[in-house]
C-alpha cells in the first residue's frame, strides 16, 4: 500500500469527499421519500422535516392507488424495460460478436455506422418515427416503445460489447470450433458467459433512461392501457393544480423496481467497469 | 490409416505469402515436430491442418481423405493450445466432455470417455475444479485430456509447453511422449525449442520463412544437416560458424589463427569463401600462451562447462568441456578437433558442401 493511503489525514479527506457526494446524490431521493408520507400542508410548511404523528399521512399513496390503473402502468413500464433490455442485449451481443470475430468486407465501416447512433440522439427522428409507427399501426402499443428503445440502446451496446468480445481469447473460440461446436453454441455457451460483466454494464446504462423516459410514451403510446409509470404520474401534475402527495408517492414507488434491477446487475457492473483497468 | 499429407500447401494473407508450397508426408502414428524460429510459419501450418486457417492453394489430406475445405470438427483432429484455451466457466469434467455433449452424445458415453481420459492423465482428483484453481501443468493436462476425449485420428499441439516453467516442461514432455506410446495416434507438435523437438520427434520438420528447410529423424538432422540454418538450429549449444578460405584442398580459418583444416568434401576452387561449422561438443581446449584466442567467460554447469572464446576476427566460439578441465577466463588457448567432424557450407547459398 502506498504512503498516501496510510496517511490518516488523506483517509479522512477522501471519506469526507465521498460522503459529501453521497449525501448530495441521495438528497433528492430522500426528500421525495419523506415528503411522500406527509400531508399536503406539512410538505409545504417544512419540506425537510421527517413525518411525525401530526404530519404523517398516506393520502398520496391512497390517491395513486385509486386514481387510474396504477398497477397497469407499472406493468407496462416493466414489460417495456425488460423487453427492450432483452433485445438490446441479444442483438447487441450478436452484432458485437460478428464485428469482433469475423473478417468481412466493410467490417470497420459497419462498426462506424453502428457507432454513429451513439452520437446522434434518437429524438431527432421523433417525427419520422411517429409517422412510421402510424403507418405500421403500432401507435399506442407497447411494441412501439420496445422497438424504439431497442434501437436507442443498440449502438452503445454494440460498441461496448464488441470491445469486450475482442478480449476473449481466439484460442478459446478455436478450441470450441475443433470441439465441433456451431458458431451459435460458441457465442451462447462460451463467449456470452465470459462477457457477462459487460452485459450487466450495458443493461444498467440502458435500463434507467428507458424506465424514466417520458418523451416516447407521451408521443407514441399515450393511450390509457399502454401508459408507462412516468407518463401515468403526469396526471397528478396539472397546469394549475398539482397533487404533490400523489406525485411524490408515485415517484417513490417508481424507484423500487429500478433499485431491484440495479442490485441484480450491480455486482457484475463493477467488474465490468473496472475490468481492463486493473490486470 | 490416419497419416497427414500436404501437397503444395500455400497460405496468403492478402498479398503476403507466409507458406510457400509445402509438401509433406506424415505417416500414421508418427510423432512429427515442426520446429523453427518465431514467424517461420510453423503455427500457421498447424492451423491449416486443423482447419482454423483457410488453405489458399494446395491440398491437405488426413488418412487419405481430402480435407482441404472441411470444417475443423469434421477433420478428426484435436488440438492443444499454448494458452490451454480451457473454458473458464466450466469444471474440468465439463471442459473435457463439452464437445461430445454438444454433439449429442449420450451422457453415459461422455462420462465414460471423460473418465478414461482422466485416468490416462491422472486427473481424477481435479474433476470438479474450475481451471482457475489449477496450476499451469494441470491445466495443460486437462487440455490434453480434452483432446483425448474426442478420440481423434490426429493430435495437434501448438507450443503446448511454452507457458510452463522449466521443470514442469520436462515432466510434461515425458508425459506427452508416454501418451504417444500409449495411444499411438498421429501427433503433430509445434515448438521453437529444439530440445523438445529432438526428444519427442520421430520426424522433425525444420521451417524457415514458410519453406521447409529439411525433414528427417532427429539424429539425421543433427549429424547430417542439409544447410547452415538446420545445422545452427539443431543442437545445443548451437554450432559454431567461422568464415574460411579454400587453399589447396584445405580451408584456412582466420578465426583460429589461420589454421588449415583438411576437408573430406568437394570444395570450390582456391580463394573461394566457405563457412566452416564446428559443434561445441567436438572441440577441445589446449592452453597455449602464444595463441590469439582468449577465454572470455566460462559457464560451469557441473557435469559440463561452456567456454565462450574471443577470436582475432571477432567471431565467438563456444566450446563444451567435460569434467574439471577448465581454463580460467583470460587464458590463451588453441582448439583441438578432429577435422572429420567439421562441416562445410557455401557462404552465399548456405548449402552444405558434401
Amino acid at each position: 500500500m502506498n504512503k498516501a493511503r496510510r496517511n490518516p489525514f488523506n483517509v479522512a479527506a477522501s471519506h469526507a469527499i465521498l460522503l459529501t457526494y453521497t449525501v448530495i446524490a441521495l438528497f433528492p431521493v430522500f426528500v421525495i421519500l419523506i415528503n411522500s408520507f406527509k400531508t399536503r400542508k406539512a410538505i409545504f410548511r417544512e419540506p425537510l422535516a421527517f413525518p411525525d404523528a401530526d404530519s404523517f399521512s398516506l393520502i398520496g399513496y391512497q390517491t395513486v392507488m385509486k386514481q387510474g390503473d396504477f398497477f397497469q402502468y407499472f406493468q407496462n413500464s416493466m414489460i417495456v424495460t425488460v423487453a427492450s433490455l432483452f433485445f438490446v442485449l441479444l442483438f447487441g451481443a450478436m452484432a458485437a460478436f460478428a464485428l469482433a470475430e469475423y473478417r468481412f468486407k466493410g467490417n470497420t465501416l459497419m462498426g462506424l455506422y453502428l457507432a454513429l447512433g451513439i452520437m446522434i440522439p434518437i429524438r431527432i427522428g421523433t417525427v419520422a418515427i411517429l409517422e412510421l409507427m402510424v403507418s405500421t399501426g403500432l401507435v399506442n402499443t407497447l411494441w412501439a416503445l420496445i422497438l424504439v428503445y431497442t434501437a436507442q440502446g443498440l449502438p452503445l451496446a454494440v460498441f461496448i460489447l464488441s470491445e469486450f468480445m475482442r478480449q476473449v481469447s481466439d484460442d478459446l473460440k478455436n478450441a470450441g470450433r475443433i470441439d465441433g461446436l456451431s458458431e451459435y453454441t460458441i457465442f451462447f455457451r462460451l463467449v456470452l458467459p465470459l462477457v457477462r460483466p459487460a452485459m450487466a454494464t450495458v443493461a444498467v446504462f440502458n435500463m434507467i433512461p428507458i424506465w424514466n423516459d417520458l418523451w416516447f410514451p407521451l408521443i407514441l403510446a399515450p393511450a390509457e392501457e399502454v401508459k408507462t409509470l412516468t407518463l401515468g404520474s403526469q396526471v397528478f401534475i396539472g397546469q394549475f393544480v398539482t397533487d404533490w402527495n400523489a406525485v411524490l408517492s408515485a415517484l417513490s414507488m417508481a424507484i423500487l423496481p429500478v433499485m431491484v434491477l440495479y442490485v441484480i446487475f450491480s455486482r457484475q457492473l463493477i467488474r465490468g467497469i473496472t475490468s481492463g483497468a486493473v490486470k | 490409416m490416419s497419416g497427414v499429407t500436404l501437397n503444395q500447401a500455400i497460405k496468403r494473407y492478402g498479398d503476403v505469402q507466409v507458406i510457400h508450397g509445402v509438401d509433406l508426408e506424415i505417416e500414421d502414428g508418427e510423432f512429427c515436430v515442426f520446429v523453427g524460429p518465431s514467424g517461420c510459419g510453423k503455427s500457421t501450418l498447424l492451423r491449416m491442418i486443423a482447419g482454423l486457417e483457410e488453405t489458399t492453394a494446395g491440398k491437405i489430406a488426413i488418412g487419405g481423405r481430402d480435407v482441404t475445405d472441411v470444417d475443423p470438427a469434421d477433420r478428426g483432429v484435436a488440438m492443444v493450445f499454448q494458452t490451454y484455451a480451457l473454458y473458464p466457466h466450466m469444471t474440468v469434467e465439463e471442459n473435457m466432455g463439452f464437445g461430445l455433449k454438444m454433439n449429442g452424445m449420450p451422457k453415459a458415453e461422455v462420462a465414460e470417455k471423460v473418465g478414461k481420459a482422466a485416468e490416462i492423465l491422472q486427473l481424477g482428483d481435479y474433476m470438479k475444479r474450475k481451471p482457475k484453481a489449477l496450476s499451469g501443468g494441470q491445466r495443460q493436462r486437462v487440455a490434453i485430456g480434452r483432446a483425448i476425449t474426442r478420440g481423434p485420428d490426429v493430435f495437434l499441439f501448438d507450443e503446448p509447453l511454452s507457458n510452463l516453467d522449466a521443470e514442469l516442461r520436462v515432466d510434461m514432455r515425458v508425459e506427452i511422449s508416454r501418451l504417444h506410446n500409449e495411444i499411438g495416434a498421429t501427433m503433430i507438435y509445434v515448438t521453437h525449442d529444439q530440445v523438445e523437438a529432438m526428444t519427442l520427434a520421430d520426424k522433425i520438420v525444420v521451417l524457415r520463412a514458410g519453406h521447409i528447410e529439411q525433414v528427417g529423424s532427429p539424429m539425421d538432422l543433427y549429424q547430417d544437416p542439409d544447410n547452415k540454418f538446420v545445422a545452427g538450429f539443431i543442437g545445443s549449444p548451437s554450432m559454431n560458424f567461422m568464415q574460411g578460405v579454400v587453399e589447396g584442398g584445405k580451408v584456412r580459418l582466420p578465426a583460429l589463427g589461420d589454421a588449415l583444416v583438411q576437408a573430406q568434401v568437394a570444395l570450390p576452387g582456391d580463394g573461394a569463401a566457405v563457412t566452416v561449422g564446428l559443434r561445441p561438443q567436438n572441440l577441445k581446449l589446449v592452453a597455449d600462451d602464444a595463441s590469439p584466442i582468449v577465454v572470455d567467460i566460462s559457464e560451469r554447469l557441473g557435469g559440463v562447462a561452456y567456454d565462450y572464446l574471443d577470436t582475432p576476427t571477432g567471431e565467438r566460439i563456444v566450446v563444451e568441456t567435460k569434467g574439471d578441465d577448465v581454463q580460467p577466463a583470460g587464458a590463451n588457448v588453441t582448439l583441438d578437433f578432429d577435422p572429420a567432424t567439421a562441416m562445410f557450407f557455401d557462404t552465399t547459398t548456405e548449402a552444405r558442401l558434401r
